[in-house]
């Protein structure tokens, strides 16, 4: 089509239309589609009912997976956590970067998490401790940074090293070493969220009225509890999870042109993956953002983009909608 | 005291105030007759123009079951049969909603439906699915179980990556229920008022490739016209 006849087909479509008419009640249409709809609702709720998956405690975590816990708790002393080296806006760091700029990083450290005191020193002392635990709570906080990284990092090491084929650790193998007070305090706080006391400690945060779940969702996170059930649940972001949910629910299928990216190889890269995927993978979130902007900035302006404007009419959908009208009245000739 | 003369209808007025001037802007603009017409173009006659109107009342219903669960709180639909049920219902008709836009968006474009300066009234839609989509995701970071959990953990690392995580946390209830009750289901409100002004404004788009009725047989369109009004 040139330039001029789609110029004065666009003004053709532009004008008024002058052609038949039909009879139309555009508030009746409403109100029958009211009814419909409300019907069909109230009718899928009475049936289906929704989804309500219980959430997560400290206290079914300490339970199930005491070993996890405990591990995760030598971490956030250590400072080898996933929130401990999370970077903004917890911790300073760098984060995930689209090339040379690390948006993470621009608004600076705004929800300061100290892992080693918020998840394990201030919980455990919210409460009267057995004797062994008030001492190591004593001689943690005697000791200097530099000490007490020394002796956290030192057991997370020990520890990690007792994994065994499948992964899971022994506590009972630790090498001997001076891991200081550590021991006592992964111990004392396991046994305080078994008992159901960390989950209270954690979601008050020593505060009457608390609505923010930051530090105790990051906590969740940092250990293998929370992501197990996720894969166990396929809720994954490699297996469509931003658009599943827990059990057999519709989920958020309208998330679909977000979540076929993480689908892709290049985000989904190997531990030993170098170069270009292994940069992809490990900024797979802001690398994807940045091509959903550019999706949404080319599907705004779809009516000025040649091709996409023009596949509507090479592919002639349009002829289902208007069958009628063209049986009736034919077609203008281009 | 002094006695106005009546005002004039329509839009044939000239105004002497700001009130007078958005009244013909908007009376030249949209006149009852194309805000709310008893008639459309005979070609608006497939199931595909019903999805529009769909969305909407899906919308009005879950604005709707949603105030109520405002009512309840958060927690509500986790103690009670009543907060349940409207949980449910407000879930569904968020299903619903999103099932009729996005059928409603593809038709549209298939229809090419921009087509007459109607560009606007596409990127109002596109305009009004981005925001739903944040409507819904709020919606599912504060339904305070293991979905709520997971969803924000990891949609944390998405927010904080582009760089409003500072801002927009979304491991922070309190402020999550803030925007999902508030400001985001009223841009989506406007958004879709707009859009749908725009339609009426400009009215639905003809088939590709329609005949110009004025230059083939106007007085046929006519007649064909008057014959389906009566």
């Amino acid at each position: 089509m040139s330039r001029e006849s789609r110029k004065a087909r666009e003004a053709f479509y532009a004008r008024p239309w002058t052609g038949p008419n039909r009879h139309y009640d555009i508030l009746k249409e409403g109100a029958i589609a009211l009814l419909v709809v409300s019907v069909l609702v109230i009718f899928l709720s009475a049936l289906f009912s929704s989804p309500d998956d219980p959430a997560l405690t400290f206290k079914g975590w300490a339970t199930d997976s005491p070993t996890n816990f405990y591990a995760t708790e030598v971490q956030q002393l250590a400072g080898t956590s996933g929130t401990a080296t999370y970077g903004p806006p917890y911790n300073e760091g760098d984060g995930p970067s689209l090339g040379p700029l690390t948006f993470q990083k621009w608004g600076g450290v705004t929800h300061p998490i100290d892992t080693a005191n918020d998840f394990v020193i201030t919980p455990l002392s919210s409460q009267v401790e057995p004797n062994d635990v008030t001492a190591a709570l004593k001689a943690w906080g005697a000791a200097t940074p530099d000490q007490q990284t020394k002796w956290a990092g030192d057991y997370d090491t020990a520890l990690q090293a007792t994994a065994d084929a499948n992964g899971d650790l022994h506590i009972d193998a630790v090498a001997k070493g001076d891991y200081g007070p550590v021991p006592d305090l992964a111990k004392g706080v396991t046994a305080m969220a078994v008992s159901g006391a960390f989950d209270n400690a954690m979601t008050g945060q020593g505060q009457f009225f608390q609505t923010d779940q930051t530090k105790q969702l990051l906590l969740m996170g940092d250990g293998s509890y929370m992501d197990d059930k996720a894969t166990s649940l396929n809720l994954q972001g490699n297996t469509w999870g931003m658009m599943n949910e827990a059990g057999s629910w519709p989920g958020q299928q309208w998330l679909a042109f977000t979540s076929v990216w993480y689908q892709l190889p290049a985000f989904n890269a190997p531990d030993s993956a170098t170069g270009l995927t292994r940069t992809l993978t490990d900024n797979a979130d802001v690398w994807i953002a940045a091509i959903l902007v550019l999706l949404l900035i080319t599907f705004t302006f779809t009516p000025f983009i040649p091709v996409l404007r023009d596949l509507p009419r090479w592919i002639p959908l349009h002829r289902l909608v208007w069958k009628d009208y063209y049986k009736k009245h034919g077609r203008q000739a281009a | 005291m002094s006695h106005g003369t009546q005002a004039p209808a329509g839009a044939d007025f000239e105004p002497t105030t700001w009130t007078g001037s958005v009244r013909k802007r908007w009376l030249s603009t949209l006149p009852p007759e194309k805000m709310l017409p008893e008639n459309q173009p005979s070609y608006v006659a497939s199931w595909i123009y019903v999805f529009g109107m769909l969305t909407i009342v899906a919308m009005i219903v879950a604005i709707a079951s949603g105030v109520i669960i405002t009512l309840g709180g958060v927690q509500w639909f986790h103690e009670s049969s009543t907060g349940k049920f409207f949980n449910s219902v407000h879930y569904w008709s968020v299903q619903l909603f999103f099932l009729f836009m996005v059928v409603h968006l593809w038709g549209k474009y298939w229809m090419a439906a921009w087509r007459g300066k109607r560009a606007l009234t596409w990127a109002t839609g596109v305009l009004a699915f981005l925001t739903a989509v944040g409507v819904g995701f709020t919606g599912y970071v504060i339904t305070t179980n293991f979905n709520a959990q997971w969803i924000a953990f990891e949609a944390k690392d998405v927010m904080n990556a582009i760089g409003v995580g500072s801002v927009f946390n979304v491991t922070n209830l309190g402020q999550m229920v803030t925007f999902h009750v508030a400001p985001l289901p009223l841009m989506l409100v406007v958004i879709v008022a707009m859009h749908v002004l725009l339609v009426r404004k400009h009215g639905v788009v003809p088939p590709i490739d329609a005949i110009d009725h004025d230059a083939v047989a106007p007085a046929a369109a006519e007649t064909e016209s008057a014959e389906v009004a009566s």
